[in-house]
């Protein structure tokens, strides 16, 4: 038989299984390995031998909630590029692990504002309620809109631990049964644990607030402590100090 | 009456469907294009977020690129979808209440997307921010068209299916494929709109920009050259230049565009491997866009002088010189070196811009300009107007991809000047005072190619009135005509 163009042409239903072939091989050959190399996202660990890079607690879970609400990362990234000038204005390169709990991934393709990636406590709490509430405060030639909602709105939080349930559905290590409690402790560690313990989650949520003190006003709880407490874990995680220079660099 | 409606032969074709979109495609155009201009302005001048949660720019701007790509190209894309293939199959569209079912599904996406992001319910990912809902709705509404192209491909009274559906096809499966595996999430409960995306950090980018890179290279260029293989060579009266150049583009573009996705992700954690090959297919892309533009420019071959008197083929052929532009210009941008400069700043925007002000919105003008009088079975009202509308729109596209090449390229260098001593010469808030002119002129660039717009809506309106004004007097002399008739049956008779 021989083979030609035209016998394509005038079968719709070749055409169609023909192109859905073509249209896969592209997406199946570059993003299903990801998740079987194992290198993909590489292991980092504390000096007590903990996993570095932890789930996110359920008050800054909310935070990262507002952050992705107000479309944050159309301006700002969160993935520092292993160059000069970007190490020197942000830090360390981000590495994979740093974003292994972010569903949905927040690395931007923007910066018409500096990268977030590591600005968790280069700035005080107060600077960033200043800064959020009024930019051109703090920075004159800033263009960032003003978000003085966030000190205005109280915080929701009756969902949390739906949120956190849905988070473990795709993969976060929450613990609701003593099993995975157990299986965090080892992980993480005692006191990250607790943190991640389902049904202590509107406890927990509420004394990271009372004692973050993030919106500088302990007798309500805004959506200014949430996204406060967010920006103030970004990059915090890995303390690239315990490493020697390059070791990360093997993973790329 | 009776009589009168038996005369009236049903239409051939289901026009009606193809006019509903088109009609939506223009409104939803002027909305996303002016929520676009509106964002450039909050970005030049940030005191016109007025401190509104719901227009501030993070939310603003999944408004304008929702809008302008799934409303407006979207919209335009179910119109000259549905034309094209009834017109090249010569068979009525399959199932027209399903038809129905999809602008009524399309046009609830749209209105409930744009809502929701504004009232702060978004997935956080580009061009991907509808909450999980309406993802299903889209996903509902896709399989329908899918239905309908197929079933009406299969109605044809021509033995092959022509070139220009391929695309159209290509597109559809393309779109469902996309659409499904990048919107796996979880929600947070039923009555919530809240979800989490299924895979998280590397995978999630990957899988992020393997759809936000082919709903470019599938939604805004496969399509769009469908639209391109119709109407071309039907407003140049010519047969396409080649075909065997078409089917080896179409072959290569739709193989080669799904791995060019990752290289929106060279330089981050992404692992080298992935980041490197989708580089390397992004310059083979280059073979396959020019194919096609080559083939659309060169059917006008031997009828240059229509560029001289047709202003609907001044608007195809430019906008296959955008496309031609745009695609040599991002493998240029998918190399690695390069792209360390150009990424994250407004030299992507220029880029995106040029492929959708310069090649999407500008071919769409020159097939809608083609397709409203035959439509409406009239001609078009105003040919200046169709004139005005060109130079607006080239002018306000010349305006804006420079001042982003200026911004990008400006932003980048100053990023990474050092001093003679090794520090960084600027601070980062010095590259934001450096892009505030060239925002001046992109949001005047947007003003221009809006006004354009708003120049064509009038025009078109006018063409729609004068249709149906012309098709009423049709129907009154046809009347009066059968009045007369039965008049003169009934005296007749009476007198026998």
């Amino acid at each position: 038989m021989k083979l030609k163009h035209e016998s394509i042409e005038v079968n719709a239903g070749l055409l169609l299984v023909l192109t859905l072939v073509v249209i896969s091989i592209g997406g199946l050959v570059e993003i299903v390995p990801l998740f079987f190399i194992n290198d993909t996202v590489e292991e980092v660990k504390t000096a007590d031998g903990h996993d570095a890079v932890r789930p996110y607690t359920p008050l800054e879970i909310r935070g990262r909630d507002i952050y992705v609400r107000e479309g944050c990362y159309l301006c700002h990234s969160q993935m520092i590029r292993p160059f000069r000038d970007e190490m020197l204005r942000y830090g360390h390169y981000s590495l994979a692990a740093e974003s292994q709990y972010d569903h949905p991934f927040q690395w931007g393709s923007k910066r018409t504002g500096p990268d977030l990636a590591r600005v968790g406590g280069k700035y005080s709490n107060e600077w960033h309620v200043q800064h959020l509430m009024a930019p051109r405060s703090v920075v004159p030639e800033s263009i960032m809109p003003n978000y003085p909602w966030l000190m205005k709105t109280a915080l929701p939080y009756a969902d949390i631990a739906d949120r956190m349930r849905a988070l473990n559905a795709v993969g976060v290590p929450y613990s609701e049964t003593d099993q995975e409690y157990q299986a965090n402790v080892k992980r993480f560690g005692v006191k990250v644990a607790e943190k991640l313990n389902i049904l202590d989650a509107e406890s927990n949520l509420l004394k990271q607030a009372e004692q973050g003190d993030y919106d500088g006003d302990r007798r309500r709880l805004t959506e200014m402590d949430a996204l406060v407490a967010y920006l103030q874990v970004l990059g915090t995680m890995v303390d690239f100090k315990q490493y020697q220079e390059g070791h990360f660099a093997e993973f790329r | 009456m009776a009589q009168l409606q038996s005369i009236a032969a049903p239409e051939q074709y289901n026009y009606d469907i193809v006019r509903k979109f088109t009609i939506m495609a223009l409104f939803w155009g002027i909305l996303g294009m002016s929520a676009g201009l509106y964002a450039a302005l909050e970005l030049a001048f940030p005191a016109f977020n007025l401190d509104i949660a719901q227009i501030t720019f993070g939310r603003l701007r999944p408004v304008h690129t929702t809008l302008v790509i799934f409303g407006f190209g979207g919209c335009a894309l179910f119109a000259t979808s549905y034309y094209v293939v009834q017109r090249t199959c010569q068979a009525r569209l399959w199932g027209s209440a399903l038809a129905n079912f999809t602008f009524w599904g399309w046009q609830a996406v749209l209105a409930l997307g744009a809502l929701s992001y504004m009232w702060g319910y978004s997935q956080g990912r580009e061009y991907a921010e509808f909450p999980w809902p309406i993802d299903i709705l889209i996903a509902v509404v896709w399989v329908a068209y899918l239905l309908i192209y197929v079933q009406t491909l299969r109605r044809r009274s021509q033995p092959h299916i022509y070139v220009a559906n391929w695309f159209y096809l290509g597109f559809i499966l393309a779109t469902a494929l996309l659409h499904i595996f990048n919107n796996l999430a979880v929600p947070v409960g039923m009555s919530s709109m809240a979800s989490y995306s299924a895979f998280a950090g590397v995978q999630d980018a990957m899988t992020q920009w393997w759809y936000g890179h082919n709903a470019v290279g599938f939604f805004l260029t496969a399509a769009f050259l469908g639209m391109m293989y119709y109407f071309v060579p039907k407003q140049a009266g010519r047969p396409v230049y080649s075909y065997r150049l078409s089917i080896i583009h179409f072959w290569a573009l739709v193989f080669l565009y799904m791995w060019a996705g990752a290289h929106h992700l060279h330089w981050t954690a992404l692992p080298d491997w992935t980041s490197t090959l989708a580089a390397t297919f992004s310059i083979m892309l280059l073979l396959p866009s020019w194919g096609g533009m080559i083939n659309g420019i060169m059917t006008l071959s031997g009828a240059w002088e229509k560029l001289r008197t047709d202003p609907i083929m001044l608007f195809l052929i430019t906008a296959l010189s955008f496309y031609g532009m745009a695609t040599f210009e991002g493998p240029l941008m998918s190399l690695k070196s390069v792209n360390a400069l150009s990424h994250y700043t407004d030299w992507t925007i220029g880029h995106v811009h040029s492929g959708a002000l310069g090649w999407v919105a500008m071919i769409t003008f020159g097939s809608m300009y083609h397709l409203v009088p035959r439509l409406y079975d009239t001609k078009i009202h105003s040919i200046r107007l169709i004139y005005v509308h060109f130079w607006l729109a080239s002018i306000g596209i010349v305006l804006y991809i420079t001042s982003m090449w200026v911004a990008g390229i400006g932003q980048g260098l100053l990023l990474r000047g050092f001093d003679d001593y090794g520090n960084l010469a600027y601070s980062f808030i010095e590259t934001v005072t450096f892009l505030h002119q060239p925002y001046v002129w992109r949001a005047l660039g947007g003003a221009f190619f809006l006004s354009g717009v708003l120049v064509m809506a009038y025009n078109t309106w006018r063409t729609i009135a004068n249709g149906k004004r012309e098709a009423a007097e049709v129907e009154a002399r046809l009347s009066a005509k059968l009045a007369r008739a039965w008049y003169r049956r009934v005296t007749w008779s009476n007198q026998e």
